[in-house]
Protein backbone atom coordinates (compact mmCIF):
# COMPACT_ATOMS: atom_id res chain seq x y z
CA UNK A 1 0.00 0.00 0.00
CA UNK A 2 1.46 3.48 -0.45
CA UNK A 3 1.98 6.49 1.78
CA UNK A 4 -1.04 7.97 3.40
CA UNK A 5 -2.37 10.29 5.88
CA UNK A 6 -4.36 8.66 8.66
CA UNK A 7 -5.82 9.78 11.81
CA UNK A 8 -5.71 7.08 15.01
CA UNK A 9 -7.05 7.09 17.87
CA UNK A 10 -5.51 6.35 20.93
CA UNK A 11 -7.21 3.46 22.91
CA UNK A 12 -4.31 3.15 25.45
CA UNK A 13 -1.72 4.35 27.50
CA UNK A 14 0.96 3.48 29.54
CA UNK A 15 4.36 3.95 30.00
CA UNK A 16 7.97 1.48 29.13
CA UNK A 17 11.08 2.46 30.40
CA UNK A 18 9.87 5.98 31.47
CA UNK A 19 8.84 6.22 28.13
CA UNK A 20 5.02 6.69 26.93
CA UNK A 21 3.38 3.91 25.32
CA UNK A 22 0.71 5.09 23.25
CA UNK A 23 -1.75 2.13 21.64
CA UNK A 24 -3.26 3.31 18.46
CA UNK A 25 -6.54 2.12 16.72
CA UNK A 26 -6.41 3.18 13.35
CA UNK A 27 -8.68 4.97 12.01
CA UNK A 28 -10.86 4.63 8.58
CA UNK A 29 -8.70 1.85 6.12
CA UNK A 30 -8.26 0.01 9.33
CA UNK A 31 -4.84 -2.20 7.77
CA UNK A 32 -1.70 -2.01 8.72
CA UNK A 33 -0.44 -5.04 6.86
CA UNK A 34 1.86 -2.62 4.82
CA UNK A 35 4.24 -1.73 7.80
CA UNK A 36 7.61 -3.39 8.25
CA UNK A 37 9.77 -3.43 11.36
CA UNK A 38 11.94 -0.17 11.32
CA UNK A 39 9.90 2.26 9.73
CA UNK A 40 8.38 5.34 11.33
CA UNK A 41 6.03 7.99 11.14
CA UNK A 42 5.49 11.36 11.31
CA UNK A 43 3.09 12.79 14.30
CA UNK A 44 1.11 15.92 14.22
CA UNK A 45 1.51 17.50 17.59
CA UNK A 46 -1.02 20.46 17.62
CA UNK A 47 0.73 22.11 20.57
CA UNK A 48 2.02 26.08 20.44
CA UNK A 49 5.57 26.77 18.62
CA UNK A 50 5.65 23.44 17.30
CA UNK A 51 5.19 23.49 13.01
CA UNK A 52 6.38 20.09 11.86
CA UNK A 53 5.49 16.95 12.80
CA UNK A 54 7.91 14.97 14.20
CA UNK A 55 9.93 11.49 13.48
CA UNK A 56 8.42 8.41 15.67
CA UNK A 57 9.23 4.51 15.37
CA UNK A 58 6.76 2.05 15.38
CA UNK A 59 7.45 0.21 18.06
CA UNK A 60 4.60 -2.84 17.24
CA UNK A 61 1.87 -3.76 14.80
CA UNK A 62 -0.09 -5.91 17.43
CA UNK A 63 -1.70 -9.00 15.57
CA UNK A 64 -5.30 -7.69 16.69
CA UNK A 65 -4.19 -4.25 14.49
CA UNK A 66 -3.23 -1.52 16.89
CA UNK A 67 -0.09 0.32 16.14
CA UNK A 68 2.42 1.00 19.27
CA UNK A 69 4.28 4.20 19.71
CA UNK A 70 7.02 4.67 22.21
CA UNK A 71 7.46 8.48 23.20
CA UNK A 72 9.84 10.02 25.40
CA UNK A 73 8.91 13.09 26.19
CA UNK A 74 11.81 15.72 25.69
CA UNK A 75 10.52 18.92 24.11
CA UNK A 76 6.88 20.82 23.00
CA UNK A 77 5.60 17.88 20.76
CA UNK A 78 6.67 14.83 22.93
CA UNK A 79 5.52 16.36 25.96
CA UNK A 80 2.16 17.20 24.48
CA UNK A 81 1.60 13.84 22.67
CA UNK A 82 2.65 12.57 26.25
CA UNK A 83 -0.17 14.76 27.18
CA UNK A 84 -2.55 13.21 25.38
CA UNK A 85 -5.55 10.89 26.63
CA UNK A 86 -7.30 8.13 25.99
CA UNK A 87 -9.87 8.41 23.39
CA UNK A 88 -7.76 12.02 21.63
CA UNK A 89 -6.61 11.19 17.97
CA UNK A 90 -3.32 11.88 16.63
CA UNK A 91 -2.82 12.40 12.28
CA UNK A 92 0.09 10.54 11.35
CA UNK A 93 1.69 10.20 8.00
CA UNK A 94 3.10 6.55 7.61
CA UNK A 95 4.42 4.67 6.63
CA UNK A 96 7.97 6.20 5.93
CA UNK A 97 11.51 5.13 5.49
CA UNK A 98 12.97 1.45 4.43
CA UNK A 99 12.39 -0.94 7.63
CA UNK A 100 14.94 -3.28 8.93
CA UNK A 101 15.96 -6.28 6.14
CA UNK A 102 14.67 -9.48 8.11
CA UNK A 103 15.53 -11.71 5.35
CA UNK A 104 17.21 -14.69 4.99
CA UNK A 105 17.30 -15.18 8.87
CA UNK A 106 15.37 -18.23 9.24
CA UNK A 107 16.89 -20.95 11.33
CA UNK A 108 19.89 -18.21 12.08
CA UNK A 109 20.44 -15.99 15.12
CA UNK A 110 20.34 -12.19 15.03
CA UNK A 111 21.38 -9.97 17.81
CA UNK A 112 19.23 -6.97 18.86
CA UNK A 113 21.04 -4.34 20.98
CA UNK A 114 19.03 -1.02 21.90
CA UNK A 115 18.88 2.22 24.33
CA UNK A 116 16.67 4.99 25.41
CA UNK A 117 13.82 5.01 22.98
CA UNK A 118 15.77 3.09 20.53
CA UNK A 119 14.54 0.08 21.85
CA UNK A 120 11.02 1.35 20.17
CA UNK A 121 11.59 -0.18 16.74
CA UNK A 122 13.39 -3.81 18.12
CA UNK A 123 9.90 -4.50 19.76
CA UNK A 124 8.32 -5.32 16.06
CA UNK A 125 11.57 -6.50 14.78
CA UNK A 126 12.01 -9.15 17.54
CA UNK A 127 8.06 -10.17 16.36
CA UNK A 128 9.15 -10.07 12.83
CA UNK A 129 12.49 -11.77 13.07
CA UNK A 130 10.88 -14.84 15.76
CA UNK A 131 8.21 -15.27 13.01
CA UNK A 132 10.13 -15.83 10.22
CA UNK A 133 12.02 -18.53 11.93
CA UNK A 134 14.98 -17.01 13.42
CA UNK A 135 16.40 -17.33 17.65
CA UNK A 136 16.53 -13.79 18.72
CA UNK A 137 18.48 -12.20 21.36
CA UNK A 138 18.17 -8.35 22.73
CA UNK A 139 20.62 -7.19 24.38
CA UNK A 140 19.03 -3.73 26.14
CA UNK A 141 21.09 -0.87 28.31
CA UNK A 142 20.18 2.11 30.52
CA UNK A 143 21.27 4.09 32.93
CA UNK A 144 19.23 2.89 35.62
CA UNK A 145 16.44 0.58 36.64
CA UNK A 146 13.89 3.03 35.77
CA UNK A 147 15.02 3.29 32.41
CA UNK A 148 14.59 -0.35 31.69
CA UNK A 149 11.32 -0.34 33.69
CA UNK A 150 8.56 -2.60 31.82
CA UNK A 151 10.55 -3.12 28.83
CA UNK A 152 10.62 -6.74 28.88
CA UNK A 153 7.10 -7.47 28.40
CA UNK A 154 6.96 -5.21 24.96
CA UNK A 155 8.42 -8.22 23.69
CA UNK A 156 7.05 -11.42 22.14
CA UNK A 157 7.92 -14.49 24.98
CA UNK A 158 10.20 -16.15 22.66
CA UNK A 159 12.94 -13.90 22.44
CA UNK A 160 15.84 -13.93 24.88
CA UNK A 161 16.45 -10.63 26.65
CA UNK A 162 19.35 -9.32 28.46
CA UNK A 163 19.59 -6.37 30.46
CA UNK A 164 22.43 -3.75 31.45
CA UNK A 165 22.68 -0.95 33.61
CA UNK A 166 25.13 1.86 34.03
CA UNK A 167 24.87 1.81 37.64
CA UNK A 168 24.30 -1.85 38.56
CA UNK A 169 20.37 -1.27 40.06
CA UNK A 170 18.94 -3.80 37.29
CA UNK A 171 20.61 -6.33 35.55
CA UNK A 172 24.09 -6.63 34.57
CA UNK A 173 26.25 -3.74 35.61
CA UNK A 174 27.99 -2.28 32.57
CA UNK A 175 27.74 -1.42 29.23
CA UNK A 176 25.16 -3.52 26.66
CA UNK A 177 28.52 -4.44 24.95
CA UNK A 178 30.08 -6.12 28.31
CA UNK A 179 26.89 -8.57 28.65
CA UNK A 180 28.05 -12.25 27.78
CA UNK A 181 25.06 -12.16 25.35
CA UNK A 182 26.50 -9.47 23.21
CA UNK A 183 29.52 -11.50 22.16
CA UNK A 184 28.19 -14.82 20.94
CA UNK A 185 28.11 -15.76 17.12
CA UNK A 186 25.44 -14.08 15.40
CA UNK A 187 24.28 -14.00 11.76
CA UNK A 188 23.51 -10.68 12.12
CA UNK A 189 23.06 -7.34 15.06
CA UNK A 190 20.66 -4.80 14.28
CA UNK A 191 20.98 -1.68 16.69
CA UNK A 192 18.76 1.51 17.66
CA UNK A 193 19.94 3.19 20.48
CA UNK A 194 22.33 7.11 21.56
CA UNK A 195 24.77 7.52 18.59
CA UNK A 196 27.48 6.18 21.29
CA UNK A 197 26.18 3.11 21.78
CA UNK A 198 25.28 2.11 18.09
CA UNK A 199 28.94 3.42 17.27
CA UNK A 200 30.63 1.14 19.73
CA UNK A 201 28.23 -2.04 18.41
CA UNK A 202 29.27 -0.83 14.62
CA UNK A 203 32.71 -1.46 15.69
CA UNK A 204 32.26 -4.81 17.13
CA UNK A 205 30.36 -6.22 14.38
CA UNK A 206 33.15 -4.98 12.57
CA UNK A 207 35.51 -6.71 14.25
CA UNK A 208 33.64 -9.39 14.00
CA UNK A 209 32.67 -9.67 10.35
CA UNK A 210 29.11 -9.97 11.60
CA UNK A 211 26.41 -7.92 9.12
CA UNK A 212 24.98 -5.44 11.05
CA UNK A 213 22.14 -2.67 11.09
CA UNK A 214 21.62 0.49 12.82
CA UNK A 215 18.54 2.92 12.95
CA UNK A 216 19.40 6.60 12.77
CA UNK A 217 17.71 9.49 14.14
CA UNK A 218 18.72 12.54 12.14
CA UNK A 219 16.66 15.73 12.38
CA UNK A 220 13.69 15.45 9.90
CA UNK A 221 11.65 18.27 7.88
CA UNK A 222 9.14 16.31 5.58
CA UNK A 223 9.91 12.56 5.99
CA UNK A 224 9.11 12.24 2.14
CA UNK A 225 12.44 12.86 0.77
CA UNK A 226 11.36 15.98 -0.57
CA UNK A 227 13.56 18.14 1.73
CA UNK A 228 16.94 16.85 1.60
CA UNK A 229 17.13 17.30 5.51
CA UNK A 230 18.05 14.65 6.74
CA UNK A 231 20.57 13.64 4.87
CA UNK A 232 23.99 11.22 5.99
CA UNK A 233 27.03 11.13 4.80
CA UNK A 234 27.81 7.99 3.56
CA UNK A 235 30.02 6.06 0.90
CA UNK A 236 27.63 7.04 -1.17
CA UNK A 237 27.95 10.46 -0.47
CA UNK A 238 24.86 12.81 1.11
CA UNK A 239 21.86 10.27 1.25
CA UNK A 240 18.48 10.70 2.84
CA UNK A 241 17.92 8.97 5.98
CA UNK A 242 14.07 9.33 5.53
CA UNK A 243 13.79 7.49 2.81
CA UNK A 244 17.06 5.44 2.15
CA UNK A 245 17.21 4.97 5.83
CA UNK A 246 16.72 5.39 8.46
CA UNK A 247 18.24 1.84 8.80
CA UNK A 248 21.47 1.46 7.51
CA UNK A 249 24.19 -1.26 6.71
CA UNK A 250 27.47 0.38 8.41
CA UNK A 251 29.11 -0.23 5.84
CA UNK A 252 27.14 2.26 4.32
CA UNK A 253 28.25 5.02 7.04
CA UNK A 254 31.55 6.78 7.41
CA UNK A 255 31.64 5.93 11.14
CA UNK A 256 35.08 4.71 11.23
CA UNK B 1 -21.57 28.66 -10.77
CA UNK B 2 -19.15 27.66 -13.12
CA UNK B 3 -15.57 28.62 -11.90
CA UNK B 4 -12.86 29.92 -13.27
CA UNK B 5 -9.59 28.99 -11.73
CA UNK B 6 -7.10 29.33 -14.77
CA UNK B 7 -4.29 31.67 -14.43
CA UNK B 8 -2.08 33.27 -17.43
CA UNK B 9 1.24 34.08 -16.73
CA UNK B 10 2.32 35.25 -20.01
CA UNK B 11 4.39 33.91 -22.61
CA UNK B 12 2.77 30.81 -22.90
CA UNK B 13 2.34 29.54 -19.25
CA UNK B 14 -1.26 28.98 -18.84
CA UNK B 15 -1.89 27.43 -15.44
CA UNK B 16 -5.49 25.34 -14.64
CA UNK B 17 -5.68 26.92 -11.47
CA UNK B 18 -3.52 29.50 -9.86
CA UNK B 19 -1.71 26.98 -7.40
CA UNK B 20 2.27 25.67 -7.73
CA UNK B 21 4.23 24.15 -5.40
CA UNK B 22 7.78 25.74 -4.06
CA UNK B 23 11.54 24.89 -5.11
CA UNK B 24 13.08 22.80 -2.59
CA UNK B 25 9.45 22.20 -0.59
CA UNK B 26 7.93 18.96 -3.03
CA UNK B 27 11.32 17.42 -4.92
CA UNK B 28 10.15 16.31 -7.93
CA UNK B 29 6.35 15.74 -6.84
CA UNK B 30 6.81 11.97 -7.29
CA UNK B 31 7.63 12.19 -3.64
CA UNK B 32 4.17 13.35 -3.12
CA UNK B 33 2.23 11.32 -5.41
CA UNK B 34 0.89 9.26 -3.27
CA UNK B 35 -1.04 11.80 -1.23
CA UNK B 36 -2.09 13.97 -4.09
CA UNK B 37 -3.09 13.27 -8.18
CA UNK B 38 -0.42 15.89 -9.14
CA UNK B 39 -2.68 16.73 -12.06
CA UNK B 40 -4.52 18.53 -10.39
CA UNK B 41 -2.43 21.13 -9.19
CA UNK B 42 -1.60 24.47 -11.43
CA UNK B 43 1.77 23.12 -11.72
CA UNK B 44 5.20 22.19 -9.44
CA UNK B 45 8.63 23.84 -9.30
CA UNK B 46 11.17 20.86 -8.72
CA UNK B 47 14.41 21.34 -6.78
CA UNK B 48 17.12 23.93 -7.33
CA UNK B 49 18.81 22.14 -10.48
CA UNK B 50 22.43 23.37 -10.97
CA UNK B 51 25.18 22.32 -13.98
CA UNK B 52 27.20 20.14 -12.08
CA UNK B 53 26.42 17.73 -9.15
CA UNK B 54 25.85 19.44 -5.30
CA UNK B 55 26.39 17.61 -2.28
CA UNK B 56 24.90 20.17 -0.65
CA UNK B 57 25.83 21.56 3.21
CA UNK B 58 26.73 19.52 6.51
CA UNK B 59 24.24 18.19 8.67
CA UNK B 60 22.86 19.46 10.79
CA UNK B 61 20.82 21.58 7.83
CA UNK B 62 17.01 22.15 9.55
CA UNK B 63 15.92 23.39 12.70
CA UNK B 64 12.53 24.73 13.51
CA UNK B 65 11.90 28.02 14.77
CA UNK B 66 8.27 29.06 15.81
CA UNK B 67 5.74 29.32 12.85
CA UNK B 68 8.48 28.59 10.78
CA UNK B 69 11.94 26.38 9.85
CA UNK B 70 15.23 27.52 9.04
CA UNK B 71 16.88 25.51 6.54
CA UNK B 72 20.58 24.93 4.70
CA UNK B 73 20.35 22.68 2.20
CA UNK B 74 22.81 24.13 -0.30
CA UNK B 75 20.89 22.85 -2.99
CA UNK B 76 21.76 19.56 -2.92
CA UNK B 77 20.69 18.22 -6.24
CA UNK B 78 22.49 15.68 -8.89
CA UNK B 79 23.13 18.19 -11.96
CA UNK B 80 21.18 19.03 -14.69
CA UNK B 81 22.16 16.45 -17.01
CA UNK B 82 20.50 13.96 -14.50
CA UNK B 83 17.49 15.45 -14.21
CA UNK B 84 16.97 15.24 -18.09
CA UNK B 85 17.94 12.08 -18.72
CA UNK B 86 16.42 10.47 -15.54
CA UNK B 87 13.36 12.89 -14.06
CA UNK B 88 11.90 14.63 -16.85
CA UNK B 89 10.53 11.25 -18.32
CA UNK B 90 9.31 10.24 -15.01
CA UNK B 91 7.24 13.46 -14.60
CA UNK B 92 7.19 14.88 -18.22
CA UNK B 93 3.17 13.55 -18.59
CA UNK B 94 2.09 14.19 -15.20
CA UNK B 95 -0.66 16.55 -16.14
CA UNK B 96 0.45 19.57 -14.68
CA UNK B 97 3.20 22.31 -15.63
CA UNK B 98 6.37 20.59 -14.43
CA UNK B 99 8.40 24.26 -13.82
CA UNK B 100 12.09 23.53 -13.48
CA UNK B 101 14.24 26.15 -10.44
CA UNK B 102 17.25 27.28 -11.90
CA UNK B 103 20.61 28.03 -10.15
CA UNK B 104 24.20 28.51 -10.53
CA UNK B 105 27.68 30.28 -9.00
CA UNK B 106 28.42 32.20 -11.98
CA UNK B 107 26.26 33.62 -15.27
CA UNK B 108 27.24 30.83 -17.12
CA UNK B 109 26.21 28.12 -15.33
CA UNK B 110 22.35 29.78 -14.85
CA UNK B 111 22.75 29.93 -19.14
CA UNK B 112 24.38 26.51 -19.24
CA UNK B 113 21.30 24.85 -17.63
CA UNK B 114 18.66 26.85 -19.02
CA UNK B 115 20.26 25.38 -22.76
CA UNK B 116 19.84 22.04 -21.36
CA UNK B 117 16.34 22.27 -20.46
CA UNK B 118 15.90 23.99 -23.61
CA UNK B 119 15.26 20.65 -25.27
CA UNK B 120 12.77 19.27 -23.24
CA UNK B 121 8.99 20.03 -24.70
CA UNK B 122 7.49 19.85 -21.54
CA UNK B 123 9.08 22.31 -19.93
CA UNK B 124 7.36 25.53 -20.52
CA UNK B 125 8.75 27.23 -18.13
CA UNK B 126 12.05 27.98 -15.80
CA UNK B 127 12.46 29.85 -12.50
CA UNK B 128 15.45 31.44 -11.93
CA UNK B 129 16.51 31.46 -8.30
CA UNK B 130 18.69 34.46 -7.64
CA UNK B 131 19.42 34.32 -4.30
CA UNK B 132 22.46 32.23 -4.87
CA UNK B 133 25.81 33.40 -3.96
CA UNK B 134 27.83 35.02 -6.97
CA UNK B 135 31.32 33.40 -6.80
CA UNK B 136 33.21 36.09 -8.64
CA UNK B 137 31.86 38.39 -6.71
CA UNK B 138 32.67 37.26 -3.72
CA UNK B 139 29.70 35.45 -2.52
CA UNK B 140 27.21 38.02 -2.50
CA UNK B 141 23.74 36.86 -4.19
CA UNK B 142 22.67 37.88 -7.56
CA UNK B 143 19.32 38.86 -6.45
CA UNK B 144 21.20 41.46 -4.17
CA UNK B 145 21.46 44.09 -6.30
CA UNK B 146 19.36 45.39 -9.48
CA UNK B 147 22.45 45.31 -11.62
CA UNK B 148 23.01 41.54 -10.34
CA UNK B 149 19.75 40.82 -10.53
CA UNK B 150 19.48 42.15 -14.62
CA UNK B 151 22.70 40.46 -15.56
CA UNK B 152 21.53 37.17 -14.85
CA UNK B 153 18.29 37.52 -15.92
CA UNK B 154 19.31 39.12 -19.38
CA UNK B 155 22.15 36.67 -19.95
CA UNK B 156 18.93 33.59 -19.07
CA UNK B 157 17.24 35.37 -21.55
CA UNK B 158 19.28 35.32 -24.53
CA UNK B 159 19.46 31.57 -23.82
CA UNK B 160 16.06 29.99 -23.19
CA UNK B 161 13.07 31.90 -25.31
CA UNK B 162 9.94 29.98 -23.23
CA UNK B 163 8.48 31.61 -20.16
CA UNK B 164 11.18 32.81 -17.85
CA UNK B 165 9.81 33.53 -14.35
CA UNK B 166 12.81 35.11 -11.68
CA UNK B 167 12.76 34.47 -8.17
CA UNK B 168 13.50 37.61 -5.76
CA UNK B 169 15.24 37.35 -2.44
CA UNK B 170 13.82 39.63 0.14
CA UNK B 171 17.03 39.87 2.16
CA UNK B 172 17.31 43.44 0.10
CA UNK B 173 16.28 46.91 1.12
CA UNK B 174 14.01 47.74 -1.92
CA UNK B 175 12.45 44.56 -3.30
CA UNK B 176 10.13 46.59 -5.50
CA UNK B 177 13.49 48.04 -7.39
CA UNK B 178 15.55 44.59 -7.89
CA UNK B 179 11.68 43.44 -9.32
CA UNK B 180 11.36 46.48 -11.95
CA UNK B 181 15.12 45.81 -13.25
CA UNK B 182 14.19 42.20 -13.57
CA UNK B 183 11.67 43.04 -15.72
CA UNK B 184 13.72 45.56 -17.74
CA UNK B 185 16.11 43.08 -18.27
CA UNK B 186 13.65 40.61 -20.01
CA UNK B 187 11.92 38.17 -17.18
CA UNK B 188 8.24 37.16 -18.36
CA UNK B 189 7.19 37.17 -14.42
CA UNK B 190 8.54 37.61 -10.70
CA UNK B 191 7.84 35.24 -8.09
CA UNK B 192 9.08 35.71 -4.35
CA UNK B 193 10.06 35.55 -1.93
CA UNK B 194 12.80 33.13 -1.17
CA UNK B 195 13.85 32.69 2.20
CA UNK B 196 15.26 35.00 4.80
CA UNK B 197 18.21 34.96 6.02
CA UNK B 198 18.26 34.14 9.45
CA UNK B 199 19.79 32.47 12.64
CA UNK B 200 19.32 30.54 15.64
CA UNK B 201 21.50 29.09 18.67
CA UNK B 202 21.11 26.29 20.43
CA UNK B 203 22.09 27.45 23.58
CA UNK B 204 22.05 24.18 26.06
CA UNK B 205 25.61 23.33 23.06
CA UNK B 206 26.64 27.35 22.66
CA UNK B 207 26.43 26.98 19.35
CA UNK B 208 24.30 27.55 16.00
CA UNK B 209 22.03 25.03 15.02
CA UNK B 210 22.33 24.60 11.93
CA UNK B 211 26.06 23.80 10.47
CA UNK B 212 26.12 27.32 8.29
CA UNK B 213 25.02 29.56 11.34
CA UNK B 214 22.57 31.62 9.16
CA UNK B 215 19.72 29.43 6.68
CA UNK B 216 16.98 30.81 5.41
CA UNK B 217 14.04 31.10 7.10
CA UNK B 218 10.29 29.72 5.82
CA UNK B 219 6.97 29.14 6.92
CA UNK B 220 4.01 31.08 8.63
CA UNK B 221 6.38 33.17 9.87
CA UNK B 222 7.85 35.08 6.89
CA UNK B 223 3.90 35.27 5.75
CA UNK B 224 3.03 39.20 6.27
CA UNK B 225 6.67 39.99 5.30
CA UNK B 226 6.01 38.21 1.86
CA UNK B 227 2.52 39.56 1.60
CA UNK B 228 3.66 42.65 1.91
CA UNK B 229 6.59 42.79 -0.32
CA UNK B 230 3.81 40.77 -3.31
CA UNK B 231 1.70 43.96 -2.70
CA UNK B 232 5.16 46.29 -3.30
CA UNK B 233 6.06 44.43 -6.25
CA UNK B 234 2.72 43.95 -8.23
CA UNK B 235 2.26 48.06 -7.97
CA UNK B 236 5.62 48.44 -9.35
CA UNK B 237 5.68 46.29 -12.33
CA UNK B 238 3.58 45.12 -15.29
CA UNK B 239 4.39 41.24 -15.36
CA UNK B 240 2.80 39.05 -13.16
CA UNK B 241 3.92 38.29 -9.59
CA UNK B 242 3.79 34.78 -8.34
CA UNK B 243 3.16 34.67 -4.47
CA UNK B 244 4.91 32.51 -1.74
CA UNK B 245 6.17 32.06 1.65
CA UNK B 246 4.05 30.76 4.72
CA UNK B 247 0.82 29.75 2.61
CA UNK B 248 -0.26 26.92 4.52
CA UNK B 249 -4.62 27.25 3.69
CA UNK B 250 -6.56 29.24 0.92
CA UNK B 251 -7.08 32.30 3.17
CA UNK B 252 -3.13 32.40 2.73
CA UNK B 253 -3.35 32.06 -0.62
CA UNK B 254 -6.11 34.71 -1.33
CA UNK B 255 -4.33 37.58 0.54
CA UNK B 256 -1.51 37.07 -1.76
CA UNK B 257 -3.66 37.15 -4.92
CA UNK B 258 -5.69 39.75 -3.67
CA UNK B 259 -2.44 41.94 -2.73
CA UNK B 260 -1.34 41.51 -6.62
CA UNK B 261 -0.32 37.74 -6.92
CA UNK B 262 -1.33 36.23 -10.70
CA UNK B 263 -0.39 32.73 -8.91
CA UNK B 264 1.13 31.53 -5.64
CA UNK B 265 3.50 28.54 -4.47
CA UNK B 266 3.19 26.09 -1.35
CA UNK B 267 6.11 25.70 0.10
CA UNK B 268 6.55 24.28 3.86
CA UNK B 269 3.30 23.73 4.48
CA UNK B 270 3.77 20.24 1.45
CA UNK B 271 5.59 19.11 5.02
CA UNK B 272 3.43 19.89 7.37
CA UNK B 273 0.31 18.62 5.00
CA UNK B 274 1.31 16.74 2.13
CA UNK B 275 -2.18 17.10 0.95
CA UNK B 276 -2.20 20.80 1.26
CA UNK B 277 -1.34 22.40 -2.08
CA UNK B 278 -4.75 20.58 -3.32
CA UNK B 279 -6.71 21.25 -0.41
CA UNK B 280 -5.46 25.22 -1.19
CA UNK B 281 -7.21 24.42 -4.69
CA UNK B 282 -10.53 23.52 -3.31
CA UNK B 283 -10.28 25.91 -0.78
CA UNK B 284 -10.02 28.92 -3.44
CA UNK B 285 -12.68 27.27 -5.19
CA UNK B 286 -15.09 27.11 -1.99
CA UNK B 287 -14.24 30.87 -1.43
CA UNK B 288 -15.25 32.16 -4.57
CA UNK B 289 -18.51 30.12 -4.46
CA UNK B 290 -19.10 31.77 -1.11
CA UNK B 291 -18.42 34.85 -2.44
CA UNK B 292 -19.90 34.44 -5.66
CA UNK B 293 -17.37 35.09 -7.64
CA UNK B 294 -16.98 33.07 -10.85
CA UNK B 295 -13.24 33.93 -12.22
CA UNK B 296 -10.69 34.33 -9.61
CA UNK B 297 -9.20 36.82 -11.73
CA UNK B 298 -11.31 39.15 -10.36
CA UNK B 299 -9.53 39.00 -7.09
CA UNK B 300 -6.05 39.66 -8.12
CA UNK B 301 -5.12 43.49 -7.28
CA UNK B 302 -7.95 44.16 -4.95
CA UNK B 303 -6.21 46.24 -2.57
CA UNK B 304 -4.93 48.20 -4.62
C1 LIG C 1 13.49 7.92 12.30
C2 LIG C 1 13.30 8.48 13.69
C3 LIG C 1 12.65 7.72 14.63
C4 LIG C 1 12.43 8.22 15.91
N1 LIG C 1 11.76 7.44 16.80
C5 LIG C 1 11.45 7.92 18.01
C6 LIG C 1 10.66 7.15 18.92
O1 LIG C 1 10.23 6.02 18.62
N2 LIG C 1 10.37 7.70 20.12
C7 LIG C 1 10.81 8.96 20.48
O2 LIG C 1 10.49 9.39 21.58
N3 LIG C 1 11.58 9.69 19.67
C8 LIG C 1 11.90 9.23 18.43
N4 LIG C 1 12.66 10.01 17.57
C9 LIG C 1 13.14 11.32 18.02
C10 LIG C 1 12.00 12.33 17.99
O3 LIG C 1 11.62 12.58 16.65
C11 LIG C 1 12.41 13.64 18.67
O4 LIG C 1 12.62 13.39 20.01
C12 LIG C 1 11.34 14.70 18.52
O5 LIG C 1 11.33 15.17 17.21
C13 LIG C 1 11.58 15.85 19.46
O6 LIG C 1 10.56 16.82 19.27
P1 LIG C 1 10.15 17.83 20.46
O7 LIG C 1 9.35 18.93 19.89
O8 LIG C 1 9.54 17.08 21.57
O9 LIG C 1 11.53 18.33 20.95
P2 LIG C 1 12.37 19.54 20.37
O10 LIG C 1 12.09 20.72 21.21
O11 LIG C 1 12.19 19.62 18.91
O12 LIG C 1 13.79 18.99 20.67
C14 LIG C 1 14.21 18.70 22.00
C15 LIG C 1 15.60 18.22 21.95
O13 LIG C 1 15.67 17.02 21.16
C16 LIG C 1 16.55 17.16 20.07
N5 LIG C 1 15.92 16.55 18.91
C17 LIG C 1 14.89 17.06 18.20
N6 LIG C 1 14.58 16.28 17.17
C18 LIG C 1 15.44 15.24 17.21
C19 LIG C 1 15.65 14.11 16.41
N7 LIG C 1 14.93 13.87 15.31
N8 LIG C 1 16.62 13.27 16.74
C20 LIG C 1 17.38 13.50 17.82
N9 LIG C 1 17.23 14.55 18.61
C21 LIG C 1 16.29 15.41 18.32
C22 LIG C 1 16.71 18.64 19.88
O14 LIG C 1 17.98 18.96 19.35
C23 LIG C 1 16.55 19.20 21.26
O15 LIG C 1 17.75 19.19 21.97
C24 LIG C 1 12.90 9.52 16.28
C25 LIG C 1 13.57 10.29 15.33
C26 LIG C 1 13.77 9.79 14.05
C27 LIG C 1 14.47 10.63 13.03
C1 LIG D 1 14.06 22.84 2.64
C2 LIG D 1 13.90 23.96 1.66
C3 LIG D 1 14.61 23.94 0.46
C4 LIG D 1 14.48 24.97 -0.47
N1 LIG D 1 15.16 24.92 -1.66
C5 LIG D 1 14.99 25.91 -2.58
C6 LIG D 1 15.64 25.85 -3.85
O1 LIG D 1 16.34 24.89 -4.17
N2 LIG D 1 15.46 26.87 -4.73
C7 LIG D 1 14.65 27.95 -4.42
O2 LIG D 1 14.51 28.85 -5.24
N3 LIG D 1 14.01 28.02 -3.23
C8 LIG D 1 14.16 27.03 -2.31
N4 LIG D 1 13.50 27.11 -1.10
C9 LIG D 1 12.65 28.27 -0.82
C10 LIG D 1 11.18 27.97 -1.08
O3 LIG D 1 10.94 27.62 -2.42
C11 LIG D 1 10.29 29.16 -0.70
O4 LIG D 1 10.71 30.29 -1.43
C12 LIG D 1 10.37 29.51 0.78
O5 LIG D 1 10.44 28.34 1.55
C13 LIG D 1 9.19 30.38 1.25
O6 LIG D 1 7.96 29.72 1.08
P1 LIG D 1 7.24 28.87 2.26
O7 LIG D 1 7.25 29.72 3.48
O8 LIG D 1 5.88 28.56 1.74
O9 LIG D 1 8.08 27.65 2.46
C14 LIG D 1 13.63 26.07 -0.17
C15 LIG D 1 12.92 26.08 1.04
C16 LIG D 1 13.03 25.05 1.95
C17 LIG D 1 12.23 25.09 3.23
S1 LIG E 1 13.19 14.78 6.03
FE1 LIG E 1 12.82 15.75 4.14
S2 LIG E 1 14.11 14.60 2.85
FE2 LIG E 1 14.27 13.52 4.70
Amino acid sequence: MSKRIQDFKIVNKASAGGNCLLTLLPLGTPDLHDITPGQFVQVQALAPEVLLRRPISVCDVTPDGHLILMVKPIGNATRHIDSLAVGDTLNLVLPLGNGFDTSDMQGRRALLVGGGVGVAPLVFLARALTAAGASVDICIGGRSAADIAGIDSLFVPDAHLHFATDDGSAGHHGLVTSLNAFSADYHRIYCCGPTPMMKAVAASARNRGTDCFVSLENMMACGLGACLCCIEKTVRGNICVCTEGPVFNINQLLWN
Amino acid sequence: MELNLSVDLGNGLRLKNPVLTASGTFGYGIEYADFIDLSRLGGFIVKGTTLNPREGNDAPRMVETPSGMINAVGLQNKGVDHFVKHIYPLIADCGSEVIVNVSGASIADYQAVAERLADLPAIHAIEVNISCPNVKAGGMAFGTSCQGAAEVTAAVRRSWARHLMVKLSPNVTDIAGIAAAVEDAGADSVSLINTLLAMHIDVERQRPSISTITGGLSGPAVRPIAVRMVWQVARRVKIPVVGLGGIVNADDALQFIMAGATAIQVGTANFINPAASVQIVDGISDYLRRHNISDINQLRSIIP
